[in-house]
């Protein structure tokens, strides 16, 4: 292709538009994560330091944040440091940030990952079986318990929830760890707490676009063909509800990453939200700063991940969209 | 059942109000009731576990847990409810106003809304809470400026369909200022489900102040509230899981309460009844094999549950195809035919009721078969072409898919040798075997029709139904498709039942022509007799509507006036009566049974327009 077919190409200006947006939302995590220490009530210093402090300390604390130097080039500095991977220092080790995000970060991936993972493999199949069920008005005892059981579950609070299954599987039943990153099992409270609200929300969704579905002519068509269910519903339905039901299930993957700071509080999980959630009460603001940009940075890079699969799974909607 | 199931409805909504009522009662009479308890610090029960004096157990000075849930009940409801309304007040202004603004202004905010969205707005909550400092009021703020955007989008987007109303139009132009708009015309008419998003957006709330409490962020010590309560308990979930575990189940059981209230409200606004399902009677066997006929239908009744009652669409349709022939079933739309169509092929929804005397389809009596044999019966002879070749080919599949899956499913055909046969059958319909690596949205209308034609040849069908094969479709294509299916009758000798509402294209490619009128066959005659001999006042009606069939182009073209009978209640009569010009007495009393005029020429009628004598030789 030629440069100015490429330039025309629509994945171009898909692409174009779709980063555009991405750097202007990272400008924006950027400039908040920046101003953050710098509008917070007190002096961070001397509350990160203890209020007996000795002076000398403290200024000499805020000259090597950059605190006292003018604010234009104290942003100048702060990207400069970002674009090295330098975060900033812990007020409260004097460890630098970034050996911390280097170590945290990929267990808060982890989890948040495999939680995304395990509510797109639950609640595809129970969207579509459901819909099949309750098709045409049929069974609408099943409609009603469905309706009522997903809209009861999708009200439990992902914290609420990883204090519950706490308490009676790792603390009454003693069949999980109840704390910490140790083996495959350790995974399955923090998966489970932060994926179940993202579960039934998505299951309700695939289940009404499903039934959307079935009432299209094309699979009247494919009855007509005298096709058995399993083709009927795999293979002529599903992939007509792929597109919408990965749209929501990438609308919900920002909340999800979010939840991960309080979930990761409760079962100690050393990712980025525990250390957050760390920092937050020592006031350990560099550290706070830091989680932050990272943990905005990661839903905006993840928001870019489904929409660039949606674009490949459906070329027609995803780019006219966009 | 509708009735237990509507009660069971109002059970929900039962549970939900008590549910209410309960978290509203403890909010004004829990700090009443175990106030004191709940601040008392004693030092002799300091960190119990449960027991009768302290149910669930005390904290580390020494004061009761249950007082301390009962008691934060209202701080944690008050501060959720302040923080919802905030951020829904700012929002739907700034939504709202982008219905008032100018272009520029409004893609400006749209975008400013846009940015926000991406970001979780819990995740914006506990970095507002950090810049605004520890306390409940720093939280409160931090989730009502967090809860600003996704308000401002749902306003944005209500508010949208609004500003393109008349009304607003007609009162820019009367010069109505940009406040007062927003006030009168647009707030007003998005209120309704504002409220409904209002409510579950409170139990969000409630939860996100919880979580940021949980984390240090909100209500500081000496105040608390369930989420502080929690984090309080949570130190303690190894020895004692109680004092966490009774402050997760109030923000559990509040977050349920307004989860489940936004159902009630929801379900309030858009509520409907299933209709009744009853078990299929057992047909009957066929009566005798007439010969030599590819479809043999006599009798045909089709029944229709409804949310008003049981309609009958078909009443008592009686047609006969031999090989090679080629039929139209004409009428208006809702006289029947596709449901006849439809019936023929066991295609029908699962509450339709179907009785007939016989149905043979390509010889074979289908209530004396299995499913199982009905359906490989059916999916090797017969072929449907549908209506909108737009919406009948599956939009994700390949061209390649949907002609092979039927032969594969049925003949057991293989991958390659369906291929084979599906390039022949895109060759057939003269399109290139390079279309089946085609989706449907690649092709044009009448390519899409012409492979729902290749796919029913893939069948090698002794019967097609094409049910207004042609109607989406503009008028050249619809020659080319007509055309086509003729090729295809005359080089397969398979009969075609072409249903149409047209009857010039029917009476100008079919030999035979049956007319269908509210269910039922009024007239059935030989296509060439269609211009001059028929003899039913609605064939003539229908064909005097025509401009190039009608004999007398002097006069202005007659229409057939009227409406068809209202399928909820049948009159005794014809049912052509009320629109029929040559109406008798008896015809509102009596329906005419379909007669025998001659070999070729069957009639319903009392009272039938005499043969156009001076049309015969013009």
């Amino acid at each position: 292709m030629s440069v100015p077919q490429l330039l025309r190409h629509p994945w171009t200006a898909f692409l174009g538009r779709r980063t555009a947006r991405l750097l202007l939302s990272l400008g924006v995590v950027l400039t908040a994560s920046f101003a953050m220490i710098r509008l917070v009530p007190g002096d961070p210093v001397r509350a990160a330091l203890g209020v007996d402090a000795a002076p000398g300390l403290v200024a000499a604390r805020r000259h090597s944040l950059g605190l006292d130097a003018p604010f234009l080039s104290q942003y100048r500095h702060y990207v400069g440091g970002l674009v090295h991977g330098d975060l900033g220092t812990s007020l409260v080790t004097g460890t630098p940030v970034a050996e911390l995000v280097r170590t945290r970060l990929p267990a808060t991936l982890e989890i948040a990952g495999l939680a995304f993972l395990v509510t797109l493999a639950v609640a595809l199949p129970c969207g579509l079986l459901a819909a099949v069920r309750t098709r045409d008005g049929r069974h609408p005892r099943t409609e009603l318990v469905f309706t009522a059981v997903t809209a009861a579950l999708a009200g439990v609070p992902d914290f609420v929830l990883a204090a519950g299954l706490t308490a009676l599987l790792a603390v009454g039943l003693q069949l999980l760890p109840v704390a910490g990153a140790a083996g495959v099992e350790s995974f399955v409270l923090p998966v489970l707490a932060l994926s179940l609200a993202p579960t039934v929300v998505l299951v309700r969704i695939v289940r009404v676009e499903t039934l959307k579905v079935l009432s299209e002519d094309y699979m009247r068509t494919a009855r007509s063909k005298r096709l058995s269910p399993a083709r009927r519903y795999l293979r002529h339905a599903a992939p007509n509800t792929a597109t919408a039901a990965l749209t929501v299930a990438g609308s919900l993957l920002p909340a999800l990453i979010a939840g991960t700071v309080l979930v990761e509080k409760v079962f100690a999980w050393p990712g980025i939200g525990s250390a957050m959630a760390q920092s937050v009460v020592a006031q350990d603001y560099p550290v706070v700063q830091a989680m932050v940009l990272v943990l905005g940075t990661t839903v905006l890079l993840a928001g870019l991940l489904v929409d660039v699969l949606l674009a490949v799974l459906d070329p027609r909607s995803a780019i006219r969209e966009i | 059942m509708p009735r237990p199931l509507g009660r069971r409805r109002s059970l929900m909504a039962r549970i939900t109000a008590a549910m209410l009522g309960s978290l509203v009662v403890l909010a004004l009479v829990g700090p009443l009731v175990r106030g004191e308890a709940a601040d008392l610090p004693d030092p002799s029960a300091v960190l119990q576990g449960p027991s009768v004096a302290h149910p669930f157990g005390t904290d580390n000075l020494g004061r009761d847990l249950l007082a301390r849930v009962l008691t934060a009940t209202r701080p944690s409801l008050l501060l959720a409810l302040t923080a919802v309304l905030l951020g829904a007040a700012g929002g739907v202004l700034l939504g709202a106003s982008t219905a008032v603004v100018g272009p520029r202004a409004r893609r400006l905010l749209a975008g400013l809304i846009n940015l926000l969205l991406a970001f979780p707005a819990l995740l914006v909550a506990m970095f507002l809470a950090v810049v605004f400092g520890a306390g409940a009021g720093g939280a409160v703020l931090a989730l009502a400026v967090a809860g600003v955007p996704g308000f401002a989008r749902l306003a944005q987007t209500l508010a949208a369909g609004v500003a393109g109303t008349d009304h607003l139009a007609a009162a820019r132009v009367l010069g109505l200022r940009r406040h007062r708009l927003l006030w009168r015309h647009v707030l007003p008419n998005i209120a309704e489900p504002l409220l409904l998003s209002t409510t579950t957006a409170a139990g969000t709330a409630l939860v996100a102040l919880s979580g940021l409490s949980f984390l240090g962020l909100g209500v500081q010590p000496p105040d608390y509230d369930w989420g502080q309560l929690l984090n309080q308990g949570l130190d303690r979930i190894y020895v004692e899981p109680l004092p966490a575990l009774a402050p997760g189940l109030a923000i559990l059981y509040a977050a349920l309460t307004f989860q489940l209230l936004g159902e009630v409200l929801a379900a309030g606004v858009a509520r409907r009844s299933p209709a009744r399902r009853t078990p299929a009677p057992r047909l009957s066997p066929s009566g005798p094999a007439g010969d030599g006929l590819v479809l043999q239908v006599e009798d045909l009744h089709v029944e229709l549950p409804t949310p008003d009652g049981v309609i009958r669409p078909v009443r008592g349709v009686s047609l006969s195809l031999r090989p090679g022939e080629i039929v139209g079933l004409v009428g208006e739309s809702g006289s029947g035919k596709s449901l006849t169509a439809l019936a023929i092929a066991d295609l029908l929804p699962d509450e339709a009721r179907v009785s007939r005397r016989t149905l043979r389809v390509l010889g074979a009596d289908l209530a004396a078969m299995t499913p199982g044999e009905r359906d490989h019966h059916l999916a090797t002879g017969l072929a449907m072409i549908f209506q909108n070749p737009a919406s009948a080919l599956n939009p994700s599949l390949r061209v390649a898919t949907q002609l092979t899956e039927s032969v594969r499913a049925h003949r057991g055909a293989s991958r390659t040798q369906a291929l084979a046969e599906a390039a022949n059958a895109l060759h057939r319909v003269a399109l290139p075997p390079a279309l089946l690596h085609s989706r449907p949205h690649q092709l044009s209308g009448g390519q899409r029709q012409r492979v729902m034609i290749a796919a029913g040849l893939m069948v090698r069908p002794g019967l097609i139904i094409a049910d207004e094969p042609t109607t989406a479709l503009d008028v050249t294509v619809q020659r080319q498709i007509t055309g086509l299916l003729s090729e295809i009758r005359q080089a397969t000798s398979a009969a075609v039942l072409f249903i149409s509402h047209d009857i010039a294209l029917v009476g100008e490619f079919c030999e035979r022509v049956l007319v269908m009128y509210a269910g039922t066959i009024v007239e059935a005659l030989p296509a060439d007799r269609l211009a001059t001999g028929a003899r039913h006042p609605y064939t003539r009606a229908l064909v005097a509507s025509v401009p190039d069939l009608g004999a007398d182009r002097d006069r202005p073209l007659p229409t057939v006036e009227g409406a068809p009978p209202d399928p909820l209640a049948p009159a005794p009569g014809c049912p052509f009566e009320p629109r029929c010009p040559s109406r008798r007495s008896r015809c509102a009393e009596q329906a005419p049974p379909l007669d025998d005029l001659d070999a070729a020429h069957r009639l319903a009628c009392w009272n039938p327009v005499p043969v156009t004598v001076e049309a015969v030789k013009p």
